[in-house]
């Protein structure tokens, strides 16, 4: 209910971000949208001695396309933004319309919601299955870091002491391409018991040439499905295949077991809702 | 003017709370006013080697910290149980414990700051040197040999035993039975959650040593009098206690919990207006709970169909303590209403209130009622299934008929009216049974899994006549208060001892008054929740403030206006008989001579000034009522719902849900709609979503939000609502309860819908909640599954164990 005592800054610029990220080391947390911060620290679960508000840095927000043609969102964007916005990005779009309720959508951010990485969080799966990257600022400089090498294991990222991220990344969908987000939710919390992202695109003859399939919600952190997407290539839509593909989403996976579904109950949702987006992403590369 | 009843007004209420501008115990500030936190035991059963708060007072800001044993030093009474069935062990409960926690959530020390941030902080610097002691969760477990003791004293964990009904001739029943229905259910756990947490504020005043409390009540009087008699001491006048806008309360607002003795108490010793918020985390771990029973079964029929006996025996968890009515609600409001709507010639009903590390258990939407009824409406659908016959036309072959009211069952109740084959006859047309069974036959043909849940309930409300109440085991009458102070200029204030918190009082109760008394709805103004304005009063629960807070008003009314007749005959120099007080308009002429009237404001007026009254008669114009209800009232109810259940994920979509109930008369259709829809998903939430989850070391996993499942809209259709009436003979306004029932109902429509849709393959019985995750495995176990096997135990998903109850101890056989 009541959160330990804080020190808050307000900065109005990535560098003066950087700067008060320095200046307190370890002591500091950034604070974006908050809905994920705030209550851990309501909870007591966090007490950082400084929050750093980077909700008044304008550089951290909105949509640019950069040279290579990758659609770049600023990591104060919120959900609502995204979802409003015309990414040409039907997974990402799905994802930022359905997170939490209205409310959450209006504070949560990209930026916020990726560092965070939490194991059941929806969006890590689509910014795997879209292959991001992640814009990041810190000590060390500027670097880009691939979704994939992002996320390092249950709640941790590559994120150093003093980073920021300052931006998100997503190259273009292409032609015949086409992704989606499909979610079990916790009846509760409403987070994703399993979700499953997938991206594809199709040859001249409707074939599966290029894949991209990713979970969250089921396992430790969020992750490719190689062994589904290899299984992928080639399949035609509406074919026996992708079933049997999907069927490979398990491989080599720890299922989690909580409360609300065992690993069993998880590994066969990921299977289900791996063939629906599956064959969501399929229909909508046209 | 006049003319209110059965209108639906929309709720003078509403724009205050919709608007954000209640006025709830946490919006208040008082100059000066400190904040209290408390800590809770980590543990669910743990000896307190020792305290040390040294850190804690040291902290910049902290103004003091009470252990149990301060408390009680400084005059701090035990909380009392206020029902007392016989041969009850009430195990002592105290506001703070003092050696001893037997729950996760007990409360442990107290801590008073200048700020809420400051005690909070000072919680983390108390050290308390607890030492672990082995726990009891299960209700069932309780009386196994080596299972712990949670209060020493009270042997077997077993805090009373309870039995009604006609044991030899139910033995006899199933000793000629030609058919017999055995099941053994749980009720499960549910958790409150009213939209506002608990709060108190206290003001001492040392001049005076008077103490006003305001408090999240749904019953302000009971509990300045616990307060006065039991707990803190403070003679009743001294003390006011006020519940302001409440926001919700599911019963869980009923009892008296240890914070509201906590914060007056250090009120007083500090001398400042303090005040104590709960957290939704304390909620989960402090608010009563409710349910929670395991029960066996045994319903005897002929081959016909025809019941012939039913045997029940429920273990009922009551938690670490008695909260203040938790013995009433698995005996006189659980074990009376096992007839359900049927004639059963032969009914035995007994139970165990059991202790166990949990938090306590007690009265929640239903309370007991719920139970029974889910209880019932099982075994007559396995029934009908096992006899094979449709599960309406079993359970019509078994109704109460119409013209056997009033009807006396085996379990003490005496139910006042209804007509049940009626309601069956709407709610089943409105829901499109029989073309609907027809299309789950085709359904089922392709393998789809969809069900049909039918669901007859009947309730008891408006408790109670006190006589029968003091019979049972109470402590307090059931009665309720009203005043109707007519002002000079015809306007009135009306105080009642029934309390709102989400019911709409302000609205059908000034309904209620300005129809009596022929006034405009607006010159009415309700107060309640007020021990400093209203006269004593029961407050609100088991559905009673229309039957019996409506009832104390109508009663005050007919006082206002026989006393208006009689100065109207006075003035108008005519015989009281042939006085016409025209409730229509509010206007009082003689007999045949309407055009000279008087208004009702002209009189008010002349009974203040007093210049031309009756020889005898007081001036002014209040009058007050105190009414004993002469029995409950037995509503009822048919809901009937379809189901479709995702084979590959387990997921429940309701498709159809129709609810047609008897609550009697109806003041303001409106808002006994409201209650029945948010009843009603109150109760599919406990068929599909909520449970209360304790580990084996008596933690509360599912403590949040985040992991326990109050419904959300996105799970229901449309619902499609209506009603039927039969008056109550019981009270002078015809109404039965409407609070209850949405919930009493829903749970088992969707229970038996779900499970009607996996009788294909072969599933009986499925405990709730009835989630996803449990009907897959399920139908992976019927279907002879896919060869993976759960490697995880997940109390929400994964399968039933069945306790076994040859390890329940001896039962011994009650004598009623
Ligand atoms: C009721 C509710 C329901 C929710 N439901 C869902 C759901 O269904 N699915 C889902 O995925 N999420 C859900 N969430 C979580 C929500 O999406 C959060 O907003 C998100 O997880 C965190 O984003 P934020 O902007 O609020 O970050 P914050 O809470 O402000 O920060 C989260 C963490 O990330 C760090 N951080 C933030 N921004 C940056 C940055 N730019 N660079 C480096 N570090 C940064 C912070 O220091 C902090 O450690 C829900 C939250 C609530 C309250």
């Amino acid at each position: 209910m009541y959160p330990a005592k804080f020190d808050y800054y307000q900065a109005t610029s990535v560098d003066e971000v950087l700067s008060l990220l320095q200046q307190h080391g370890e002591d500091a947390k950034i604070l974006a949208g908050g809905h994920s911060l705030i209550p851990m620290m309501k909870l007591r679960l966090a007490s950082p001695a400084v929050l750093v508000d980077i909700g008044q840095v304008a550089d951290l927000r909105g949509f640019s396309t950069v040279a290579d043609g990758s659609l770049r969102i600023g990591a104060m964007t919120t959900y609502h933004e995204i979802a409003d916005a015309n990414t040409g990005l039907d997974a990402l779009t799905e994802v930022c319309s359905i997170m939490g309720d209205l409310q959450v959508r209006n504070r949560g951010t990209i930026g916020g919601n990726l560092s965070h990485n939490d194991p059941a969080a929806d969006l890590p799966a689509v910014a795997l299955a879209l292959d991001a990257q992640l814009e990041i600022r810190g000590p060390s400089g500027e670097r880009l870091a691939p979704m994939e090498e992002f996320i390092v294991g249950l709640m941790e990222t590559a994120l150093a002491p003093g980073d920021l991220v300052v931006a998100v990344r997503f190259p273009p969908s292409g032609p015949a391409s086409g992704s989606a987000y499909e979610k079990f939710e916790n009846p509760a919390s409403g987070y994703a018991i399993c979700g499953v992202a997938a991206w594809v695109r199709r040859d001249g003859t409707g074939r599966i040439e290029s894949c991209r399939v990713a979970l969250t919600g089921a396992a430790d952190y969020a992750q490719r499905l190689r062994p589904v997407e290899e299984a992928m290539m080639g399949q035609q839509a509406g074919s026996e295949g992708i079933d049997a593909a999907a069927a490979k989403a398990g491989e080599g996976l720890q299922f989690l077991s909580d409360i609300h579904a065992d690993d069993v109950y998880r590994a066969h949702l990921t299977h289900v809702l791996t063939r629906r987006v599956l064959q969501k992403a399929i229909e909508r590369a046209q | 003017m006049g003319n209110y009843m059965g209108e639906s007004i929309k709720r003078r209420e509403d724009p205050r709370f919709i608007q954000g501008k209640g006025k709830y115990v946490a919006n208040l500030h008082i100059p000066n006013m400190a904040h209290v936190a408390i800590l809770r035991s980590p543990y669910a059963h743990a000896r307190i080697r020792s305290i040390n708060t040294d850190a804690a007072k040291a902290l910049d800001g902290v103004i003091a910290v009470y252990t149990g044993q301060e408390l009680i030093d400084g005059g701090v009474g035990k909380l009392p149980c206020g029902w007392n069935v016989p041969d009850i062990k009430v195990p002592d409960r105290w506001p703070l414990m003092v050696d001893r926690v037997r729950h996760v959530g007990d409360s442990v020390v107290a801590v008073v700051a200048e700020s809420p941030y400051i005690a909070y902080d000072a919680l983390e610097l108390i050290e308390v040197d607890y030492e672990p002691l082995p726990v009891v969760i299960d209700a069932r477990k309780t009386t196994e040999p080596g299972v712990p003791l949670v209060h020493d004293e009270i042997p077997d964990n077993i805090s009373y035993a309870w039995a009604l009904g006609n044991k030899d001739e139910t033995e006899q029943a199933f000793a000629s039975a030609e058919h017999v229905v055995e099941l053994e259910l749980i009720n499960q756990r549910l958790i409150p959650n009213a939209m506002e947490p608990r709060a108190a504020v206290a003001q001492w005043d040392a001049y005076t040593e008077e103490m006003t409390l305001w408090t999240t009540s749904q019953n302000p009087h009971p509990i300045r009098l616990l307060l006065s008699a039991f707990t803190l001491g403070i003679p009743e006048q001294k003390l006011r206690v006020i519940s302001p806008d409440v926001g919700g309360g599911f019963g869980s607002k009923i009892f008296h919990y240890p914070e509201e003795v906590i914060v007056p108490w250090i009120a007083r010793e500090i001398n400042r207006p303090v005040k104590w918020v709960c957290s939704r985390s304390e909620s989960y771990l402090t608010d009563s709970h409710g349910r929670d029973h395991v029960t066996v079964a045994r319903l005897a029929l002929k081959k016909d169909g025809t019941f012939t006996g039913l045997h029940v025996q429920t273990w009922s968890n009551q938690g670490a303590y008695l909260s203040t009515f938790a013995p009433l609600i698995p005996t006189a409001l659980y074990i009376t209403l096992l007839s359900g709507l049927y004639k059963i010639p032969a009914i035995w009903g007994e139970m165990w209130g059991t202790l166990t590390n949990t938090v306590p258990v007690d009265a929640y939407r239903g309370a007991g009622r719920p139970e029974a009824s889910y209880l019932v409406e099982r075994l007559v659908d396995i029934a009908a299934q096992e006899l094979g016959m449709d599960p309406v036309e079993l359970r019509r072959k078994n109704f109460i008929p119409a013209d056997e009211f009033p009807y006396q069952t085996p379990v003490a109740f005496l139910y006042d009216s209804g007509d049940y084959h009626r309601l069956f006859d709407k709610a089943l047309g409105m829901f499109g049974y029989d073309a609907l069974r027809e299309s789950q036959k085709a359904a089922r043909e392709q393998g789809r899994l969809v069900g049909i849940g039918v669901a007859g309930c009947i309730e008891a409300s408006g408790p109670a006549p006190s006589q029968v109440a003091g019979a049972l085991g109470a402590a307090v009458g059931f009665w309720e208060s009203a005043v109707i102070r007519v002002h000079p200029t015809g306007k009135a204030t009306v105080l009642t001892g029934s309390h709102s918190h989400g019911q709409g009082h302000e609205t059908t109760f000034a309904q209620v008054v300005a129809d009596q008394l022929g006034m405009d709805i607006n010159d009415v103004e309700i107060v309640h929740g007020d021990t400093g304005r209203v006269p004593f009063g029961m407050g609100t629960y088991g559905s009673r403030s229309g039957c019996v807070g409506g009832s104390a008003l109508v009663r005050a009314a007919e006082k206002v206006r026989a006393k208006a007749i009689k100065i109207a005959a006075h003035q108008m120099e005519a015989a009281e008989e042939d006085i016409v007080y025209d409730r229509t308009t509010g206007k009082l002429h003689v007999k045949g001579s309407p055009a000279h009237a008087k208004g009702f404001a002209e009189i008010a007026f002349a009974a203040y000034t007093a210049h031309n009254l009756p020889a005898g008669l007081e001036p002014g114009l209040e009058e007050s009522a105190f009414y004993d209800p002469a029995n409950f009232t037995f509503p009822n109810s048919c809901h009937i719902s379809q189901v479709e259940i995702d084979r590959e994920t387990g997921e429940v979509h309701i498709q159809h849900y129709t609810a047609v109930d008897d609550v009697g008369n109806v003041i303001n259709p409106l808002v006994v709609e409201g209650q029945i829809l948010g009843g009603i998903v109150q109760g599919i939430g406990q068929a599909l979503t909520e449970a209360a989850v304790y580990d084996e070391a008596g933690q509360l996993l599912s403590g949040s939000m985040m992991d326990y499942a109050v419904p959300k809209a996105m799970l229901f259709p449309m619902f499609d609502v209506d009603r039927t009436v039969t008056p109550s003979p019981h009270n002078p306004l015809g109404v039965k309860g409407a609070g209850e029932m949405g919930t009493i109902a829903a749970t088992v429509a969707i229970a038996n819908a779900v499970m009607d849709a996996l009788a294909p393959l072969g599933i009986r019985h499925l405990e709730m909640p009835l989630t996803a995750s449990k009907l897959w495995h399920a139908i992976q176990g019927a279907s002879g599954g896919n060869g993976m096997q759960a490697t995880n135990e997940t109390p929400l998903g994964g399968r039933d164990e069945p306790g076994d109850p040859a390890n329940w101890p001896e039962r011994q056989i009650l004598s009623d």
